[in-house]
């Protein structure tokens, strides 16, 4: 069966997800680690969905409606960011650390 | 044969998100992401789910990766010095996923069978009966088109969560346009 071996990949591209939030530095990467973890929580919801219906499915198709908004308002503020301070590097932009 | 192929997707998956993270070059780890996310549409594929697949390709890959590589190349990232950060952060990280990772991973020796045991509580359902809806729902959808049982649900039980979606879309872009004003 499929749902064993489903939920261990999942697994592993979350924590992947994690170190790379963690690790870099760089927004957009940052950024992109955010989306690799939504989508390996994707693919625990469609393994389940053979189990528990079609609800997983659509709940799959409204993560991605939130990814896609996220990613053009986030993106919006890399630039924002950018325009302001010349860099996107999360070590010079230290406003609010007081 | 298909666990074959799934568990060789899931390999390309996963390795390509480890060269996304580890890549210096911004873009390089913009395709990387690219791969892990053509593999995942793949799996939904094999998953029953081509609905799911076929809006992965589109939207994931194909709308919000292109918008990354987009943003990337406009502030022509990728030269300056490397953005990973030190050895301290490294082991904070490696010790925090390295914990969540085997916790998660436990999740990995489910099966169908184990999965009907926690749900129901009881041994005595085989795991085809517990599950009997779900199935018959799958077979329905199946006769009725890969589009039709996703649509099916979504214009009837999660009508509202729908609308309410568009209410957020309509609010993304109105925040997008007003943030990429020159001034702000």
């Amino acid at each position: 069966m499929l749902l064993g071996p489903a939920l261990a990949i999942s697994a592993l591209l979350f924590s992947i997800g994690v170190v790379g939030v963690l690790v870099r530095r760089n927004a957009l990467v940052v950024f992109m680690c955010i989306e690799l973890m939504l989508n390996a929580v994707n693919l625990t919801f469609v393994a389940l969905s053979r189990y528990h219906g079609v609800g997983g499915q659509l709940m799959v198709f409204f993560v991605m409606t939130v990814a896609a908004a996220e990613a053009a308002v986030g993106l919006a503020i890399i630039l924002a960011v950018f325009r302001h301070t010349t860099s996107v590097d999360l070590k010079t932009n230290t406003l609010l650390q007081g | 044969m298909s666990e074959t192929i799934f568990v060789a997707l899931g390999a390309v998956a996963v390795l390509s998100a480890l060269l996304c993270i580890l890549q210096r070059n911004a873009l390089a780890a913009a395709i990387w992401l690219v791969l892990t996310m053509l593999a995942l549409a793949a799996m939904y594929l094999i998953l029953g789910a081509p609905f799911i697949a076929a809006i992965q390709v589109l939207v994931y890959a194909g709308a919000i990766m292109v918008l990354f590589i987009f943003v990337i190349m406009l502030l022509n990232l990728g030269h300056g010095p490397s953005d990973i950060r030190g050895r301290a952060a490294w082991a904070g990280a490696l010790v925090l996923a390295v914990a969540m990772a085997t916790y998660l991973l436990r999740l990995g020796g489910y099966d169908p069978a184990r999965l009907a045991l926690e749900l129901t509580g009881t041994s005595d359902l085989p795991a085809s009966a517990v599950f009997a809806t779900a199935e018959g729902a799958r077979q329905a959808a199946e006769a009725q088109g890969v589009v039709g049982a996703v649509a099916g649900s979504l214009f009837t039980t999660y009508l509202v969560p729908f609308e309410v979606t568009s209410l957020l879309l309509l609010a993304a872009i109105v925040g997008a346009v007003v943030l990429a004003k020159k001034r702000i």
